[in-house]
Formats: structure tokens, C-alpha cells, sequence
């Protein structure tokens, strides 16, 4: 049934023989073949003639695709109104001729249309009105969470503590080495880039204002909301998409449990709470990143630093950076859920949606950030 | 591979020892499986029936023994050798396994797509062939799986394994979470399509009428042991748990 591997090639040849066309087949007509033989078959032209023969009688192999190819000119051919007679089919091959040429009468599938000026510009609009579509829906998710917190405020036995718990673990507790790891570095890189540029005018010491500024009011805060973004946002996204795929999410609801209040508000306050303590976390890491290199390369010791750091910044440069935590964390979570919820029951929806709500909440942690800078600004802090 | 492969022996299963957790599925399994017949493996759920299935198909590496397939033992050949075996069976995994961001047309297209060179016209050509084959309605190619049921999911499965001609097919529970009159339907597709395309069909099941309505052979698997038979033979079976099994399936054989 399967010779090894070479066989003989499939070959075919036109013959006439009183008043009849005979297309004479051999050889393995097999898938391997079909590249060369599909061309030839759909051009196949067979003049003046109403009669034909199909002489299959030196076919060695016969597949599916094979008998397709004849099948399909066999058809062809009586659609023309010729008379076609298959002779010395092999008894093997006759259950796969039958079972194709009975079952297949339906036309081939039409291919799908190419894409036009038409197509594409329906794309362009199909997406506008998804992304306003999405902006609607972010902002209903927003109006039950609100909803569902002030019913947990009110009943403040509805807070699963454990979850909550377990939330902040995984949300601030874990993220602390990486956290810690890149505001380091960041702390790093800043305070070089500072101090090449302002010991041009012999003010390196001015890096240290540089750098209090800098990570207390911005970096420290940006890099734990990215991470988090990237860390948090992203599980919250692919966590509650794959329990949707999973029925979990349906088997929550009729059991009389409320979905927001089991997924959504421990995932959303777990992060609210630990997103300001790593901001601080992120901002002495920045900091001691940045003694460190004035330490090593402009020599000012760690005391002098933070003397120098004491007259750079006051309170309310820490606390800028401190009070948007809380905004950025309500921005990731409410995002990572609300995407998370947008899930199909597909895979590849799941893994489309945690890649959107990382991209989402970035997006809208620095939109924010601008309006902060904006509002402060204009206060005067 | 000292001794030459018997040609007839589709899939050849030698001392199969399987361990996994530290708890024993399999305590040193023979099995032979004939070209042209339809094998069907039971067992209560847990006694590692799929796990079987996937270790003969490679995606599990046994702890013992040897499993040779088509002729050849997986666990020897080169990355190329192994595709020049996979290309000859088919397998239908429980719920279709379908790719989800491919239409039902693309999906049955894959294997072709991978393995042969084909123009695009043509490969529409066999997956509409290979879809009516399989009693899929027309429209149902340019559809996702996420739109079919769970029915058409299997019927799309069992057309994508199908697309290279396998010689073998390997089914994991093709009847599970479908509606009897469905479930019987696709037992006679089964059957039909193993004899027009002269198929070895290995298949994991739990369905007593797809039991009774396809398999040449039965294969139990019970206490890590396999005890390989008919549906007669086996009823008449000491162990309680076989007898059971096979006493219920011969009382809807007589009605």
C-alpha cells in the first residue's frame, strides 16, 4: 500500500482512438505531483470530441489529492456536455474515487475576497468605532466598580481579607526585587547623564538636585506603575480571560457569588494599597543608585549628599510623586480586569487582550501622569 | 531495531512502562496494532488511556519500554526522520483542537500548507473536498471554530487529520460531549472513511456504541494492565470490573 518513499513520477498522455479521447494515467498520482499536474488538468483541452476515456489502469498510488485532480477535469469535461468513461480503475482505489466523487458535489469554496480601497477603509472604521466602542465600555466597568466598592464600604464584611491578602503579595511583595533592581539602575544612569552635563559648568553638585527632583517627583513613580503595568496588569488581563475560558467565571455567577466583588475588588485595592509603597520603595532605590554614582564618580560623599539633597527637595516633591500612585494603580487594575472580562473563549483573544491592557494601562498611567503635571504646575507645587 | 518490522504492524508496543507522579499507569503493556483494523482502548477514567494515546504519538516519553510506530521507534529518529512519520498519521485530539485564529478551511489547509507545495486554488479545492468528506456543510469552511459546535469542532478535527491521506488515525474520545444521534453518526463516518481510505484507526473511548459500532479489537486497560479482545470475549472476562463493562455493552447488543 505505501511503496518506500520513490515511486515512479506521475505521468499522463492524450491519445485518439476511433473518435474517442483517452487520457492515459500512471505513476503515483500523490499531493507531491499535484503542483505539476494542476495547471496541465485545469487547461486540459480536448478539441472537438463528446467522448472520453480515462484509462487509470497504470496508477500506482493513488491520494486524495490525486484523485481530486481527476475527478475535478472528469467533471469539468461533463459540464461541456462530454461523455466520460473512467476505465481500469484499480478495485483498491474504487472506495476513495466513490466516497470523494459522492460526497463532494457542492461547489469549491469561493476564496476569500482580496482586500480593496472598500475593505480597507471599512478597517480603518470598524477600528474607530471599536476603540470608542472600548473607551464606553471602560467607563460603564468603571461606573460598577465605583458602584461595588461604595457596597463594600458599606458592608465591610463583603472584603474577602484573604484575597486581598493574596493580591497584595503577589501585586507589591513580589514585584520588590525588579522594582528595586531598575530604579537602582535608572538612579544609576540619571545621576551619570546629570553630572556629565552640568560639570561643564562646574555645578556636579547640582546633579544631587537633579536627581531628588527627578526620581521623588517622576522616575520612581513611573517605573513601579510600568512594571506593575507590565507585571500586574498583564496577569489580572490573562487571569480573569482564562477563567472566562474556563467557565470559572460562569460557575462563580450561578453560584451566587458576585464576580466583581471575588475578582475585581481584591485585584483593584490589593494593587491600590502596595502601588504607593513601592513608589517608595522605587524612589529610595532610585536614590541610592544615584548616591551611589556621586559616591564613586564625583566624590561627593553619602553625608554631603543628603545635605545637599535636604535643600533640594521638600515635602511636597516627595508627596507629588506618593499622591498619583494610588490614580496610576486604579488605572492598571480597572484596565487588567475590565480587558481581562473582554476575553473571548479563544486563546488567542486571551493573549490579544493581556497585550492590550499592558499597552492600555502604560498608555493611560503617562496620559495621567501629563495631567498631574499639568494641575501641579498650575498650583504652584 | 534488531529484528526487521513486520510490515502488517501498524503500531507495536513492547514492556510500555508508564510512571507519572511516582504512580504507575502502565506496568509493562504489549500491544500490537494491525494495519486496516480499528482498535479501540477503554478504561475507567484515570487508568491512563490518554496517556497511552500520547505516548504512542510522542508528545509523552514513556519510563520503559519501546513503542514503535509505522516501523519506526520515535525515541531513535533525527527531527527530519520524525516528520517524515508524522506526515503519515492523523490525529484527533478531544475537543478538535482547532486553531482558533484560523477558519475552519485554513485549519484542514494547515497540514498541506506545511507539507506540500500547492497553489491556493487547488488546496481550496481539497479542503472543501475534505469537509464534505467529513459531512461538514459548505459554509462551514470560511467559519471560525469559536462559531461551531461542538459536533462540527470534531467533524473539522477529524478533516484536518485527515488531510495527508494518513495510513493512521488516532482518535481521543471522538464521541465525548456529543448527542447520541451525533455520536452515531460519526461512528459510521468513521467507519466509512477507514474503509474507503483503508485507515488503521487507534481510538481512546468511552462510548459503549461506538464500542460496539466500530472496533474490530478492544484493548482494556485496567489495574496498569492491558487485556486485548472482542466484545464477546471479553464479557465472558474474570476480572469484575471488564465483566461489568462488557456485560453492559452486550445488553444493548441484544435487544
Amino acid at each position: 500500500m505505501h511503496a518506500p518513499a520513490l515511486s515512479n513520477a506521475a505521468w499522463y498522455k492524450t491519445e485518439h482512438r476511433n473518435g474517442t479521447f483517452r487520457l492515459v494515467v500512471g505513476g503515483a498520482w500523490v499531493r507531491g505531483e499535484a503542483r505539476r499536474l494542476d495547471p496541465i488538468l485545469r487547461a486540459l483541452d480536448i478539441g472537438q470530441y463528446t467522448d472520453a476515456e480515462f484509462d487509470c489502469g497504470a496508477i500506482e498510488r493513488l491520494d486524495t489529492v490525486g484523485a481530486w485532480l481527476l475527478l475535478r477535469t472528469k467533471r469539468s469535461l461533463e459540464q461541456r456536455g462530454v461523455a466520460v468513461r473512467p476505465v481500469h480503475v484499480d478495485p483498491k482505489y474504487r472506495a476513495l474515487v466513490h466516497t470523494i466523487d459522492h460526497e463532494c458535489r457542492a461547489p469549491p469554496v469561493a476564496p476569500p475576497p482580496r482586500p480593496t480601497l472598500t475593505t480597507r477603509l471599512e478597517r480603518i472604521g470598524r477600528g474607530c468605532f471599536h476603540a470608542v466602542h472600548q473607551g464606553y465600555e471602560l467607563v460603564g466597568f468603571f461606573g460598577l466598580i465605583v458602584y461595588e466598592t461604595i457596597e463594600t464600604i458599606l458592608h465591610p464584611r463583603r472584603l474577602r481579607i484573604a484575597a486581598l491578602v493574596h493580591q497584595m503579595e503577589e501585586t507589591g511583595l513580589n514585584a520588590t526585587p525588579i522594582v528595586g533592581l531598575l530604579s537602582f539602575l535608572i538612579g544609576v544612569v540619571f545621576a551619570y547623564q546629570g553630572s556629565d552635563q552640568l560639570r561643564r559648568f562646574g555645578a556636579d553638585v547640582f546633579t544631587v538636585n537633579l536627581l531628588g527632583v527627578g526620581v521623588l517627583r517622576e522616575l520612581g513613580g513611573l517605573m513601579a506603575a510600568i512594571i506593575a503595568a507590565g507585571r500586574s496588569g498583564s496577569a489580572f488581563a490573562a487571569q480573569i480571560g482564562t477563567m472566562k475560558l474556563s467557565e470559572e467565571i460562569d460557575a462563580i455567577q450561578v453560584t451566587g457569588f458576585n464576580v466583581v466583588e471575588v475578582l475585581v475588588l481584591p485585584r483593584l485595592l490589593g494593587i491600590i494599597l502596595t502601588l504607593p509603597l513601592l513608589t517608595f520603595y522605587s524612589n529610595m532605590m532610585g536614590l541610592l543608585g544615584g548616591a551611589a554614582t556621586c559616591n564613586l564618580d564625583l566624590g561627593i560623599t553619602i553625608p554631603a549628599f543628603l545635605h545637599q539633597l535636604h535643600g533640594a527637595v521638600s515635602g511636597w516633591t516627595f508627596w507629588v510623586g506618593v499622591i498619583k500612585a494610588p490614580v496610576f494603580a486604579f488605572i492598571i487594575g480597572l484596565v487588567g480586569c475590565h480587558q481581562g472580562f473582554q476575553a473571548e473563549r479563544n486563546a488567542s483573544s486571551v493573549g490579544r487582550h493581556t497585550t492590550q491592557a499592558v499597552v492600555e494601562s502604560i498608555f493611560l498611567v503617562i496620559a495621567a501622569d501629563a495631567v498631574f503635571s499639568i494641575v501641579f504646575s498650575k498650583l504652584g507645587i | 531495531m534488531s529484528t526487521a518490522p513486520d510490515p502488517d504492524i501498524a503500531i507495536s508496543i513492547r514492556g510500555l512502562v508508564t510512571r507519572v507522579g511516582g504512580h504507575i499507569l502502565h506496568d509493562h503493556i504489549d500491544l500490537d496494532v494491525v494495519r486496516g483494523e480499528i482498535l479501540a482502548v477503554v478504561g475507567s477514567s484515570g487508568s491512563g488511556k490518554s496517556v497511552l494515546l500520547r505516548s504512542i504519538i510522542g508528545l509523552q516519553h514513556p519510563s520503559g519500554g519501546r513503542i514503535e510506530v509505522l516501523g519506526h521507534d520515535l525515541d531513535t529518529l533525527s527531527d527530519d526522520a520524525l516528520v517524515h512519520v508524522q506526515v503519515r498519521w492523523g490525529v484527533l485530539f478531544q475537543d478538535g483542537a482547532l486553531f482558533g485564529d484560523q477558519t475552519v478551511a485554513q485549519n484542514v489547509q494547515t497540514p498541506l500548507r506545511e507539507h506540500a507545495d500547492l497553489p491556493q486554488r487547488l488546496m481550496d479545492e481539497i479542503a472543501s473536498v475534505r469537509l464534505s468528506m467529513v459531512g461538514l456543510p459548505p459554509d462551514a469552511a470560511g467559519k471560525y471554530p469559536s462559531e461551531l459546535s461542538g459536533g462540527m469542532r470534531k467533524r473539522a478535527g477529524l478533516a484536518r487529520a485527515l488531510t495527508l491521506d494518513p495510513e493512521l488515525l488516532f482518535l481521543d474520545e471522538p464521541t465525548a460531549g456529543l448527542d447520541p444521534i451525533s455520536a452515531s453518526e460519526f461512528d459510521v463516518l468513521v467507519r466509512e472513511l477507514q474503509q474507503s481510505l483503508r485507515l488503521t484507526v487507534f481510538m481512546v473511548t468511552h462510548d459503549l456504541g461506538t464500542l460496539r459500532a466500530t472496533s474490530d479489537r478492544i484493548a482494556v486497560l485496567v489495574d496498569t494492565k492491558l487485556k486485548v479482545g472482542t466484545i464477546a470475549t471479553l464479557a465472558e472476562d474474570p476480572h469484575p470490573w471488564i465483566h461489568e463493562y462488557f456485560a453492559g455493552v452486550r445488553a444493548m447488543a441484544q435487544p
